[in-house]
């Protein structure tokens, strides 16, 4: 019997170092879609950028787990849903894709997060912005890492009213995303007490932002909010300096706004502006340490995005290595049990409904004078703890919250 | 009036005999590939490319056959594509009242836009159905139901007829298939019928299909109704398709998408606009995994069609064919 | 203090002047749209790509060789004329005996082409131009701050139309310019060299898209994607101004520009297809457009 026992075992250890561990892996290669828009208004902010961090995370790993090779594929899904979703399929169906990333655009992010929750593989989102990947339409395979709408305007709005701007203006882009930026910070700044003076909804793609600015100077406002995004806020800010609005105590909050996005602007417009950040690169070591070698490939600092692009590609592979496996229930499971930890988050952990909750920061763009060279851009003011820079997945309408 | 046009059409077949059976055996042959297709090639690739040559067939019935070029049917095709996803989703009609609401809903816009736009030619039109497909695009982006930039997504296929699941790759192919084959067929018939044969005459000569006596305007106008329902109806599939309608599909860029598709393939031949459709197609998804900028690429193609290479790939295939039957 | 519907009239007052500002935008680039469509007959979808092109130069001029707004201004419009006119002797002079939609589908390529390359070198979040040292600041008109740079715009903006208008009605220069717009052939049989005169045209007609590019520098972020949405209202604005005057495409952009500020005040959420709304609303009654005449 012992010896039986015995023999099992020699032959179980065997069968162990015999066979390779990435027996569980399938074709052998675990393969990461690095999908996004890589032409368009979104390839400033994830881009290439997005996909030198990913393979960072993999070079980290020595290009290997659970004995596999990492294999990092990149495309543009050129801001079309319908690209992004027949990329997705195909990378799944023929590719061999076993987990695709960032995706900005939330269109082209749905999309997905619909094929790789009926393909079952893991999507590690870090572009997209919309709550409803991690509410109505959340996965469980779907992972909302860096930043979500909610995040960044009830984020923005309780940590200004901590700071004592409680009037409220809001110039919003007006469609859905624009409105549900409007309406999650309206939401938090009455709740806490504060108020909203007026508010004026701007067509998409708006050039002059002039009249809505004047509407905004004449309302009393403490906080002038821009609930747009991209060229509509860039132009906004800018517009709103050439107006003198900044000097005239009011205070302009980007309710989304990307560290490109300052970058393209220039401190002599931006400065003051008020803003919520996931990530910034001056922030301690490890964060300077990545961000400078990022940016010798890249040639700019990076953006959260591509930072978290970055956070998310790295726990993914540790937990493939954890899980022996890149069956996705089992990596999902994994990915969800271990903590996020490296220069992106802090003690970060992934929720039932797949939004990884990390700490949050309230930033305030430096003025010229203060900053003390290319890329030295913000102030940060405040940090928003994880628990409440985030909605809770009670609420988030997400089925796999209990 | 009906004496004219039997006698431009009997002027016609004569000669266009010959090329008409060339044409059936060619088309014959085309429909056993397109069978054939999906079992070698991505059955999503093919049904884009099935769309996307429907709404160009669409489009070159206007440009080819009528001399009109529509800078706005993006209009059409995305608005469509919006109204399926639209009645499939939240009101769970079954998938082919969904086409035919946006076939419907097409041709109704399709209907505005011509009354406004076929009052002026040229480059005219073309500014002007611009410009309306911009305000189209503008409602499309504020009006609630298309929930913005992140589109009505998670369509649901549904069962044909209560009969065919469409969740099946190949049940949805075949239909696709077979839309696209219907809308080819009309197309065919709408060119070869004397209403066709009054079009080529107001491409042609406007002012001498006026003098004999016809109502060119009604013409026109008819002829942009029907290209606009095929293209919502190319929409309406897409939605399916890819169980998604977002703001692409309304975009200008859109309108000069379809544009190119049916200047590479060849404008006024019936097979022209679906060549030209699968290489652009083709062409997008070869170069997103490329550093190409796309746009610079698509650009240079234009350029270089135009320049060129005006009568698009079929087009000069057909001239270079030695000429038949005289 | 009595109001107008419900809105002061300091606001209104500043609405209407922020209007004027957009409105001499739209007539600077309808102008150089309709003296190239008077000419050649062809309607240029590269236009919004020029005056990005514009804008972008007076930014590699800042950058790279230290020339400021002033220098700018002239050599911008230079560059992107020179530009146009290699665009036109090597590519658009040889559609001019075919359709006219070909003109119109070669300037749309050529706009594809020029802003994905700027895209492709500059990305897509533009670059910053600061407003030149003397323009800085504005005055208080009581009813608003006027940035002085704004006021600045409309009186560049306007001079360069009218002064325009006069070359083209009023000179010798112009005379011929016209003449050979009717009928080249004679023109040139009484000596001028017409080709090199559509060059010219057009050299002209996209230098004043240049300039516009480098007046909208300072205001809006210098981006590859500045002029794709412009374009199409720049379109809506000749199209409602009708293609036969050079006065009707200054007076209609400036019309629609106050129109449009207008409309931000009442209505913000239509301000973008006002435009397209009267477009519909005149071509049912006038099909020729306000200025244009029936062909």
């Amino acid at each position: 019997m012992r010896t039986l026992l015995l023999a099992g075992t020699a032959l179980l250890t065997l069968a162990g170092t015999v066979v390779p561990a990435s027996a569980q892996v399938s074709d052998n290669v675990i393969r990461i879609g690095v999908l996004n828009d890589r032409s368009g208004i979104y390839a400033d902010l994830a881009g290439e950028g997005s996909a030198v961090a990913a393979r960072m995370a993999a070079e980290e790993f020595g290009n290997k787990v659970a004995g596999a090779a990492v294999e990092i594929v990149v495309a543009d899904h050129q801001n079309k849903a319908d690209i992004a979703a027949s990329k997705a399929r195909e990378w799944v169906d023929t590719g061999g894709v076993d987990a695709i990333a960032d995706v900005p655009n939330s269109a082209a992010a749905l999309a997905v997060q619909g094929i790789t929750k009926e393909k079952k593989r893991i999507f590690l989102m870090s572009g997209p912005g919309a709550t409803a990947l991690s509410g109505a339409q959340c996965s469980p395979y779907g992972f909302q890492w860096t930043y979500d709408n909610y995040a960044m305007a009830a984020g923005t709005g309780r940590a200004l009213y901590e700071q004592g701007k409680k009037k409220w203006f809001f110039v919003t882009a007006d469609y859905a995303f624009g409105q549900s930026l409007e309406e999650e910070t309206t939401k938090m700044v009455k709740s806490l007490g504060g108020t909203i003076v007026g508010s004026v909804r701007h067509p998409l793609g708006t050039a002059d932002f002039s009249s809505f600015l004047l509407q905004a100077q004449g309302s009393g406002a403490d906080v002038i909010g821009l609930a747009n995004a991209g060229g509509d806020t860039v132009n906004a800010v800018k517009q709103a300096a050439e107006f003198g609005i900044t000097q005239s105590g009011q205070s302009l909050a980007g309710l989304l706004m990307f560290i490109s996005d300052v970058n393209a602007l220039g401190l002599q417009s931006a400065q003051g502006l008020m803003l919520t950040t996931g990530f910034y690169w001056d922030m301690d070591d490890q964060t300077r340490d990545w961000s400078k070698k990022f940016e010798a490939k890249v040639g700019k600092k990076p953006t959260m995005v591509q930072a978290g692009v970055y956070s998310a590609v790295k726990h993914y592979l540790k937990a493939v290595e954890a899980a022996k496996t890149d069956d996705a229930d089992k990596v999902a499971a994994k990915m969800r049990e271990l903590p996020v930890e490296d220069m992106f988050a802090k003690k970060g952990k992934i929720a039932a409904n797949g939004r990884m909750f990390h700490d949050m920061y309230l930033a305030q763009v430096k003025t010229p004078a203060e900053s003390k060279g290319a890329w030295d851009y913000y102030k940060i003011v405040k940090t928003i703890p994880a628990d409440t820079a985030f909605m809770d997945p009670k609420q988030s309408g997400c089925a796999l919250v209990k | 009036m009906s004496a004219a046009s039997n006698s431009t059409s009997v002027a016609m077949r004569g000669p266009s005999r010959g090329s008409t059976m060339a044409t059936t055996l060619i088309a014959a042959v085309l429909l056993l590939i397109a069978v054939a297709a999906p079992f070698v090639l991505y059955p999503v690739f093919l049904m884009k490319v099935l769309c996307f040559a429907l709404f160009a067939c669409a489009f070159n019935l206007l440009i080819g056959f009528a001399g009109l070029l529509s800078f706005g049917h993006a209009a059409f095709f995305g608005g469509a594509a919006y109204v399926t996803a639209h009645v499939v989703k939240e009101w769970g009609w079954a998938p082919e009242f969904g086409l035919l609401a946006a076939t419907v809903v097409a041709a109704g816009l399709g209907l505005v836009f011509g009354l406004i736009a076929i009052r002026r030619q040229g480059i005219y039109f073309a500014m002007i159905t611009l410009a309306l497909s911009q305000m189209v695009f503008f409602l499309a982006l504020q009006l609630p139901f298309t929930h913005g930039e992140d589109g009505i997504q998670g369509v649901p296929r549904g069962t044909l007829f209560g009969l065919f699941d469409l969740s099946q790759p190949l049940t949805m192919y075949y239909t696709v298939l077979a839309i696209f084959v219907a809308g080819f067929a009309l197309i065919w018939r709408t060119v070869h019928s004397p209403f066709g044969q009054v079009l080529k005459a107001i491409r042609e000569n406007e002012p001498r299909a006026v003098s004999l006596g016809y109502r060119t305007d009604r013409y026109k106008l008819v002829a942009f109704v029907l290209s606009a329902s095929l293209a919502g109806l190319a929409g309406g599939t897409k939605a399916l398709v890819f169980q998604l309608a977002s703001l692409t599909d309304v975009t200008w860029q859109m309108s000069g998408e379809v544009v190119l598709m049916t200047l590479l393939g060849g404008m006024g031949t019936l097979f022209g606009p679906v060549v030209g459709a699968g290489l652009v197609v083709t062409l997008e998804s070869y170069l997103a995994s490329t550093s190409l900028p796309v746009p610079v690429v698509i650009g240079c193609i234009f350029v270089v069609c135009v320049l060129v290479f005006r009568r698009g790939i079929v087009g000069e295939l057909l001239a270079r064919l030695p000429r038949r039957g005289h | 203090m009595f109001s107008l519907l419900g809105v002061p009239p300091q606001v209104l007052f500043g609405q209407l002047l922020l209007g004027l500002i957009n409105g001499s935008f739209y007539a600077l680039l309808s102008l150089g749209l309709a003296v190239i469509f008077g000419m050649l007959n062809v309607i240029n979808f590269a236009h919004g790509a020029l005056y990005m092109v514009g804008a972008f130069v007076a930014w590699l001029l800042l950058t790279y060789a230290g020339v400021g707004y002033w220098g700018a201004l002239v050599v911008a419009p230079v560059v992107v004329g020179l530009l146009g006119i290699v665009l036109e002797k090597t590519m658009l002079s040889r559609l001019y005996k075919l359709d006219h939609l070909y003109g119109l589908l070669l300037t749309f390529g050529l706009a594809l082409i020029l802003e994905g390359a700027f895209r492709h070198q500059y990305g897509v979040s533009g670059q910053p131009y600061p407003i030149p040292a003397a323009l800085q600041g504005g005055q208080n008109l009581g009813f608003m701050f006027l940035p002085n740079y704004r006021a600045w715009v409309v009186v560049a903006s306007l001079t360069v139309c009218f002064g325009t208008w006069f070359a083209i009605e009023r000179t010798k220069l112009g005379a011929y310019l016209r003449a050979a717009t009717e009928n080249p052939t004679l023109v040139q049989a009484f000596g001028i060299n017409v080709p090199v005169m559509v060059s010219l045209t057009y050299g002209f007609g996209v230098a004043l898209a240049g300039l516009a590019g480098v007046l909208a520098a300072p205001i809006y972020q210098v981006s590859p994607l500045m002029g794709t949405n412009l374009i199409i209202i720049v379109f809506a604005v000749v199209v409602i101004g009708g293609m036969g005057s050079i006065l009707g495409a200054i007076i209609t952009g400036l019309g629609l520009g106050l129109l449009e500020g207008l409309t931000k005040v009442f209505y913000p959420e239509a301000s973008n297809i006002v435009v397209f709304v009267v477009m519909a609303i005149v071509l049912l009654i006038k099909p020729a457009g306000l200025f244009g005449r029936e062909r």
